[in-house]
């Protein structure tokens, strides 16, 4: 029973239908990982909570902002050494998380029973 | 002692003392951004989880190797097993390495270069494959503690496995199941050792109390099914709030709910709990038992609540999460796995000196936790609150109050790092004097 479970649980999301990802991608999500972002960032909630969460930091912030931000820094975020190409790829990469839906439950979709029906 | 039970043991409070130590450097440098350049939060807290993530599962290895023995009748330490101990001691010293020099790779938990991972696998193997062997000396039929250690050593290796399944494409072909499938494996991980570290705590007690039917009978293993079940299927609260399928949700949901029977029963067992205290509270490892006890009530409690999806649009993403994690590796793991190690090193029969200031560490911890505990869920709800019901969604003004809260959490974490530091370095004087009177360097 916990394989059949399995293996839907890795099958679920192919209803949501978003883009797979390309070499840019991908590489922006090694970038993500060898810099360690999650260390103070969040994906849908999960991560460090010393920054902010950036599932849909594409759709707030404009991409000159992001592309400063990690370049430079802020407060308490320290500045990346980072080449073009690579920022480039770390902005793909943030774009595709965020086509992958909303972080942010509305007040819509908590059913009285009280979990949540998400619709895309 | 052995002279791998030695080093598995001492390791483990070198690793503790390691987690504490970070944890509270990590907590300036979250605190006190300025401190960047001395105290960078991005070398820190990779050091901090990893190290508390090893201590739990070093100790609850050393645990289960160890007690296994004593109760298949090995009279002998497999040569996998120590092959285990020390691959698994190089390969975790070597994580440390490359956090030192940046070198991160891997994911949430496991931010070290991904090619450690087979080491660790290796290690794992050797473990699962010496103690699959020995499982046929198993007492027939088998006590529920056995069950849960060999689920635990199992469950271990499949979650570690399907942690890293998205080196191949297919598992990153969509952001969502990248990150199900995360933390699907992450949380069943937590239940992997925790019934590693639970069934320890089961043993001891029939050891301490006599009697072996607290470890057999219908309703222990009808309760070890719930717990079981939950290893399994109750994770989903993590993604709750990701658009993946809505089943994965609903049958989080109700998993989970179903721990309202070990709440309730709890709360039933309450009295026969204290007649019991009064009669083994002299023990020094039973003491640490009943502390596990109450923090499993207290995150019993919380982790009720985060589990229902409508309350869980509140909590996550906020420091009630670090409460439940802090709770739970703290006040639950932590406490039974050094109420194994008080009994491994027979701390009661020490000198008076010693075992006063184990207790003094014990107590100390034990006013520490609740601090740094409910300051996390009071930065949690402001957080919480600030950002869902007030819809704040600028970072600096949204954390403003919730970093004057943290303060408290800092001063609770410097108790607990006085208390727990205490045990530690305490149970490592022992350890090491044992040592050398058997004549291991």
């Amino acid at each position: 029973m916990f394989a059949l479970y399995t293996v839907l649980v890795y099958k679920g999301p192919d209803h949501v239908g978003t883009e797979p990802p390309d070499a840019r991608v991908l590489a922006g999500m090694q970038q993500w990982q060898e810099q360690n972002c999650q260390s103070c960032h969040q994906f849908y909630g999960l991560g460090g909570y010393m920054g902010p969460d950036l599932t849909n930091v594409t759709a707030r912030r404009s991409e000159q902002l992001i592309r400063t931000f990690i370049r430079y820094g802020t407060g308490r975020m320290p500045a990346h050494d980072l080449t073009e190409t690579e920022i480039d790829e770390l902005v793909v990469f943030l774009r595709w998380v965020n086509a992958s839906g909303s972080s942010q439950v509305p007040d819509s979709a908590v059913h009285w029973t009280g979990t949540y029906i998400l619709e895309r | 002692m052995s002279r791998t039970l030695t080093l598995h043991v001492g390791y483990a409070l070198i690793l503790l003392l390691g987690a504490l130590f970070v944890g509270l450097l990590a907590a300036l440098a979250y605190l006190f951004p300025d401190l960047g350049a001395q105290l960078p939060f991005v070398q820190l807290r990779p050091m901090h989880v990893s190290a508390a993530l090893f201590w739990i599962i070093t100790g609850a290895t050393a645990g289960v190797l160890h007690y296994k023995r004593e109760v298949f009748a090995q009279p002998r330490e497999p040569f996998a097993e120590r092959a285990f101990v020390l691959l698994w001691v190089a390969t975790t010293v070597s994580v440390f390495i490359f956090y030192a020099f940046r070198r991160f790779g891997g994911r949430e938990y496991w931010e070290f270069p991904p090619l450690l991972g087979i080491p660790i696998a290796l290690a794992w193997i050797l473990l699962l494959v010496s103690y699959l062997r020995s499982w046929t000396r198993r007492p027939r039929p088998a006590p529920l503690y056995v069950w849960m250690w060999t689920t635990g050593v199992v469950f271990f290796m499949l979650t570690f496995l399907e942690q890293n399944l998205y080196h191949i494409p297919w598992f990153r072909q969509s952001f969502l199941r990248e990150i199900t499938v995360q933390w699907k494996s992450n949380g069943a991980m937590v239940g992997a050792w925790n019934q590693m570290i639970y069934g320890t705590a089961l043993y001891l007690m029939v050891r301490i109390s006599g009697d072996e039917g607290i470890a057999r009978g219908r309703k222990v293993f009808l309760f070890w099914f719930l717990g079981l079940s939950n290893l399994m299927f109750n994770w989903g609260h993590h993604i709750y709030n990701a658009p993946t399928a809505g089943w994965i949700r609903h049958v989080a949901y109700g998993i989970s709910m179903a721990e309202w029977i070990f709440f309730l029963d709890i709360i039933r067992g309450f009295k026969a709990k204290l007649a019991e205290k009064r009669k083994y509270d002299h023990l020094l490892t039973y003491r640490f038992l009943v502390a596990s006890e109450l923090w499993v009530f207290l995150n019993l409690v919380l982790a009720l609540f985060m589990s229902i999806p409508a309350v869980n649009r509140y909590t996550h993403g906020t420091h009630i999460t670090v409460a439940h994690a802090m709770g739970t590796t703290i006040g639950i793991n932590t406490m039974i796995l050094l109420g194994s190690f008080s009994w491994l090193l027979r701390m009661d029969q020490q000198g008076d000196r010693v075992v006063r200031q184990a207790r003094l560490g014990a107590r100390m911890a034990l006013i520490g936790l609740p601090m740094l505990w409910f300051s996390l869920i009071a930065a949690g709800v402001l957080k919480g609150y600030r950002s869902v019901a007030l819809g704040m969604t600028d970072h600096q003004e949204l954390m403003e109050p919730v970093d004057q809260v943290l303060l408290v959490f800092l001063a609770g974490g410097v108790v607990v790092l006085a208390g727990l530091g205490t045990i530690a370095i305490t149970y490592l004087g022992v350890l090491l004097r044992g040592a050398r009177s058997r004549g291991i360097s």
